[in-house]
This record gives structure tokens, C-alpha cells and sequence, in this order.
């Protein structure tokens, strides 16, 4: 069990990077698995080709939380195009736990509203879970 | 057709040590379910899900697999040892059944797939012949998604009216509100007998009298009730009943309506094909009685004789044992919940008399499905989501609960698991 909730997962769920409403977004996405009542808002600022700023709010699972934690770690400051091409894959890396089919969506909520962001992506990871919607900034889940 | 429904000497279940001074002995039941002796993570399986499926007893499995290993011939046909044998055994399990949630008779018992299934067959048969513009259909905020989304497909399909019984914070009807809107004339009022998330146990013969006096027809969703307490369809006097096998002790795939004959006999086909039909012509048919007319296709024998075992085996413990014995489970639970983790935010009424075994929990901080993943590497088997309630969650205004169920087979030593497997999941979230 201590496999699945290691330190780090449990730290970037507790306190988030990147937590919070941005200024000036360029960029708003909502992602959620309704399934599981996850839910997040993810705000990009794109200039110059690079992902100058990123935060995101909502709510979830310890396992959605983190890789959202760690995904705009990743991505922040790196150009779009390398945000853009993300993969399943390496947001499993960067959790760097074994993540079961069950909790797979969990997992991949952070990339695939990262991918509707950007238009990059097919949603992979997560044939179910809608594909979320561009929608004007609003008031974060929580 | 002639159909045989007389049972070929019902071998009543020997109920052994399984109650002892009339009550239930879950230590001596768990042995007739062969699930509850695997292991999960090198740990002994503690089912805590039985609202979602019930584990089977060894006598359904077996009857099920009599069915396959020694007349497995289809019904209704062939004039043969095997095929009669079968006809005889689907019919008596109907006739079983049916007398499990007293119909007067079991000719008003359509087999369905599952309560889904007997819901959507009311709602397309009795529902497009029955509600015109306008017409109300009344539900409740607790119920499953199978009692609201056929009835959406309905109106929007005959631009009828959806209006819904609102719950107090603890889980109940506000049957005062029920009151109101039975003023709109409803043609149909359709509700849940047992709250699969909450639990509570609505008051389905008095609502029913309501709605009667209303003009409504009433539908009662039997899914959690069968499994726990005792259901008599006569006592509650309403129209149709509907009910899953795999929730009570039976196995997937089997389930049924109640109803009414007349009505039965009044409403056309929901599926069309063999085994519904008396005549067939190229260009028109008659169709057969109740309740084959409902019954299109080779059904799912096995799956009949199994349920018809499972209905057996529970009026054999007694639905009043069983249900005495989810009263203490509860009632023990709820106490050491409040108890050993007072922080635990529980939901549903605190008045074990009030609901059934079903305990739906958050632990603050903690999403359920993290609590869920955890209590797995315990052995323990929980829900957690929305139990396919997703506007009840709305309205008790959280994403997900985690839910831990009975059946005849939890001991408080199930329970003690739980109480454990929650401090471990505050333990490792430090909450």
C-alpha cells in the first residue's frame, strides 16, 4: 500500500504546486471524471512559445491530485510544444508508481486536460472520461 | 403451450446450525459461499460490498450448475426428459420467486436481466401506451440511476413531466412534499423501496396509498430491499415491483418484474421474438400469456433456476432473521464508528430501525476512492463513487462516498476489519 501512497505522492497531494488562479491566463480548461467526481481547472499563460505561467484548482484523489501537481511542474516554463506532446507515459513516470487500470483515469485527468488546453493529444489514457471542453475563466472548484 | 409450475418436490434448504436461537449465525452461513474463504493481497477477503452484488451460496451455484451439467435443453419446447425437465425447473423457480415477495400469483413474474431491465420494460411498454404531454411522473432525489433515466427517456419522448421528492439532511422523503405534488395528478409515481446509498427504508405501502388516492400507478424499485428485509408485494399494494437476483444471494444476470395482470395483459411487448408469440404469421402475430409475452428469446436459464435457488435459501434462514441481523450489524457498526472515529462523516438515517445495511462514509480529507484503494491492501472490499446516485451526491453536496454493505454473511468481525482499515487510512493521509 505504502507502494501506491509513497511520501511524495501524499506531499504533492496535500500541497500542490502550482495550486491556485494565475494571472492573465491565455489559456482556461476544465477537465473532470464525473465517475469519480474528480474535477480540475487548469489556467496556461502562453508568450513566446513557452508555457510562462500554469496553475490549476479542483478537487479529487490523492493519485489525480499529484500527477496534476507534477505535471505543471514539468511543463512550467518549457516550451509549448514540448507540453503539447506529453504523454501517458510520462506523466506515469513522473508519478513514478504503479498506477492499476482501475485509478488509471485518476492519473491521466491532469494530461488530458493539459492536451484539451493545448488541442494536442487523443485522450489517451482514459477512453471514458469526457473530453473536456475550452470554457471562459471561472471560480475555481474550491 | 402447457407449462408446468408445479415444483418437482421442493428439497427444502437444511437450515443446520445457520440460525441458532433464531437468529442468524453469519460464522456458520460464510461457510456456504465459497468467495468468502479467497484472499486478496495474501489476506482473507472481507466483502463489504453486497450492495453492489451479494456473494452466492453454494446451493445456487450448484443448481445453476445442474441446469448445465444434466438437462441443459432449452424451455418451452423440446418434448424430451431433458427439455421438460428444464421448462419444469425454470417455472418452479419462477413460482419460487414469486412467492418469496408473496405475489398472488406467478404468473404475473416476468423474468428480466436485472431491476434495469424490468424499469426500462415499464417504462417503453406501459409508459409510451400511458403518459401523453403534460403527464407527471413523480420520483425521489435518492434514486438509482435506473429509476431516473428511463423515465428522462420517456418524457422527453412523450414530453412528460418529471417531478421529484426532495430528502431531509438524514436521508429521508420529505412525504409532506410528496403530499404537494401528488396534487399535479401524476400518472405514475415510481420510487425506490431501499436507498442503495443511504440505505433508508422508505415507507412503501403508505406512499402507495397516496399515490393510489391520487390516481398514480405506482412503481416500487425492490433492488436493495429484496436482499434484507421482508417484501410483500400484497402488503404494499403496488402496481409493479421490480427487483435484481444478483443482489440477493442469486446470480448476475437474473432478476424481475412484479405486476398487476391486468395490466400485464394490457401492455404490448417490450421485445419481440420467440418463445413471446402464440401465432405467427409474415405479416402480424398474436402474442403469448403473461408472463411469456415479455420473456422474447431463450432467457437465461440457468440464471432462473438460480435465483429460483437463492429465494429459497433466503426464505429458509427467514427474511425476518435477516433482517434482525443487519439491525445488530448496524447498529454495532454505527456505534463504533461514532465511537473509534468520531471525525467520519456518516450519511443516511442514525436510527438503525429507519435503513437497511448500508453505511456510506467520508473521512475528511480523504477522496473515497483513495479510502477504497487503501482498505484493498487490507482485504477489505468497499465502494466507493457515487453508487450510480450522482444527483444524490449532489444534493448531500459531496463528489463520492465510500460505502461499506452486509449481507447474511458480514460478522462484527467484518466490521472490526473496517474500523481498523479506516485508521489505517489516517494513518497514512495523517489525517
Amino acid at each position: 500500500m505504502d507502494d501506491l501512497y509513497r511520501d511524495y505522492i501524499l506531499e504533492h497531494y496535500r500541497r500542490p504546486h502550482n495550486f491556485g488562479v494565475i494571472e492573465g491566463p491565455t489559456v482556461t480548461q476544465e477537465g473532470s471524471n464525473p465517475l469519480c467526481g474528480d474535477r480540475l481547472t487548469l489556467q496556461l499563460r502562453l508568450a513566446d512559445g513557452v508555457v510562462a505561467g500554469v496553475g490549476f484548482t479542483g478537487r479529487g484523489c490523492a493519485i489525480s491530485q499529484a500527477s496534476a501537481s507534477l505535471l505543471t511542474d514539468e511543463i512550467k516554463g518549457k516550451p509549448v510544444a514540448s507540453a503539447a506532446g506529453m504523454s501517458g507515459q510520462d506523466v506515469l513516470d513522473l508519478l513514478g508508481i504503479e498506477i492499476s487500470p482501475a485509478r488509471m483515469k485518476c492519473a491521466m485527468l491532469s494530461l488530458e486536460t493539459l492536451q484539451g488546453a493545448l488541442g494536442s493529444g487523443n485522450g489517451q489514457g482514459s477512453a471514458e472520461a469526457a473530453a473536456p471542453e475550452p470554457v471562459a475563466a471561472e471560480e475555481p472548484a474550491r | 403451450m402447457t407449462v408446468t409450475t408445479a415444483r418437482p418436490a421442493a428439497t427444502a434448504l437444511d437450515v443446520g446450525g445457520r440460525v441458532r436461537d433464531g437468529r442468524l449465525d453469519p460464522d456458520v452461513i460464510r461457510r456456504d459461499f465459497p468467495m468468502l474463504a479467497t484472499k486478496v493481497h495474501g489476506k482473507p477477503l472481507v466483502y463489504l460490498d453486497s450492495a453492489a452484488t451479494s456473494q452466492r451460496p453454494q446451493v445456487v451455484l450448484d443448481a445453476m450448475d445442474a441446469y448445465y451439467r444434466e438437462f441443459g435443453a432449452n424451455i418451452h419446447r423440446g418434448i424430451y426428459e431433458a427439455g421438460e425437465r428444464a421448462t419444469a425447473e425454470y417455472e418452479a423457480a419462477r413460482a419460487t420467486v414469486a412467492r418469496f415477495i408473496n405475489a398472488p400469483d406467478a404468473h404475473e413474474l416476468i423474468f428480466t436481466r436485472n431491476a434495469t431491465e424490468a424499469i426500462n420494460l415499464v417504462a417503453y411498454s406501459w409508459g409510451r401506451r400511458n403518459i401523453n404531454r403534460g403527464d407527471a411522473i413523480v420520483l425521489t432525489e435518492m434514486e438509482h440511476h435506473a429509476n431516473l433515466v428511463p423515465w428522462q427517456l420517456l418524457a422527453q419522448e412523450r414530453d412528460g413531466d418529471l417531478e421529484f421528492i426532495p430528502i431531509t439532511d438524514d436521508g429521508r422523503l420529505r412525504l409532506d412534499v410528496f403530499e404537494v405534488l401528488l396534487r399535479l395528478k401524476p400518472k405514475l409515481v415510481a420510487f425506490t423501496h431501499v436507498s442503495n446509498t443511504l440505505g433508508t427504508i422508505n415507507p412503501v405501502a403508505e406512499m402507495t396509498r397516496a399515490a393510489h388516492a391520487a390516481g398514480a400507478l405506482v412503481l416500487v424499485d425492490g433492488a436493495q430491499a429484496v436482499p434484507h428485509i421482508p417484501v410483500d408485494v400484497q402488503a404494499i399494494g403496488c402496481d409493479f415491483y421490480v427487483f435484481s437476483g444478483h443482489k440477493m444471494l442469486g446470480p448476475t444476470g437474473s432478476g424481475g418484474l412484479w405486476a398487476r395482470r391486468e395490466l400485464l395483459e394490457a401492455m404490448p411487448p417490450f421485445m419481440a421474438g420467440g418463445d413471446m408469440i402464440r401465432e405467427v404469421h409474415l405479416r402480424r402475430s398474436e402474442w403469448n400469456d403473461v408472463p411469456w409475452k415479455f420473456e422474447a428469446g431463450t432467457p437465461d436459464i440457468a440464471a432462473g433456476i438460480g435465483l429460483g435457488a437463492a429465494a429459497e435459501y433466503l426464505m429458509a434462514l427467514g427474511m425476518d432473521r435477516v433482517r434482525d441481523h443487519e439491525q445488530e450489524l448496524l447498529t454495532y457498526a454505527l456505534v463504533a464508528l461514532g465511537r473509534e472515529h468520531p471525525d467520519v462523516v456518516l450519511y443516511g438515517p442514525m436510527d438503525a430501525g429507519l435503513r437497511s445495511g448500508v453505511i456510506p462514509f467520508t473521512i475528511p480529507g480523504v477522496h473515497a476512492h483513495d479510502v477504497a484503494q487503501v482498505l484493498d491492501a487490507s482485504g477489505l472490499a468497499v465502494r466507493a463513487g457515487h453508487h450510480c446516485t450522482m444527483p444524490l451526491h449532489e444534493r448531500l453536496d459531496v463528489p463520492a462516498t465510500a460505502r461499506a454493505s452486509f449481507n447474511v454473511y458480514t460478522t462484527t468481525a467484518d466490521i472490526d476489519a473496517l474500523l481498523a482499515g479506516i485508521g489505517e487510512v489516517k494513518r497514512i493521509f495523517g489525517s
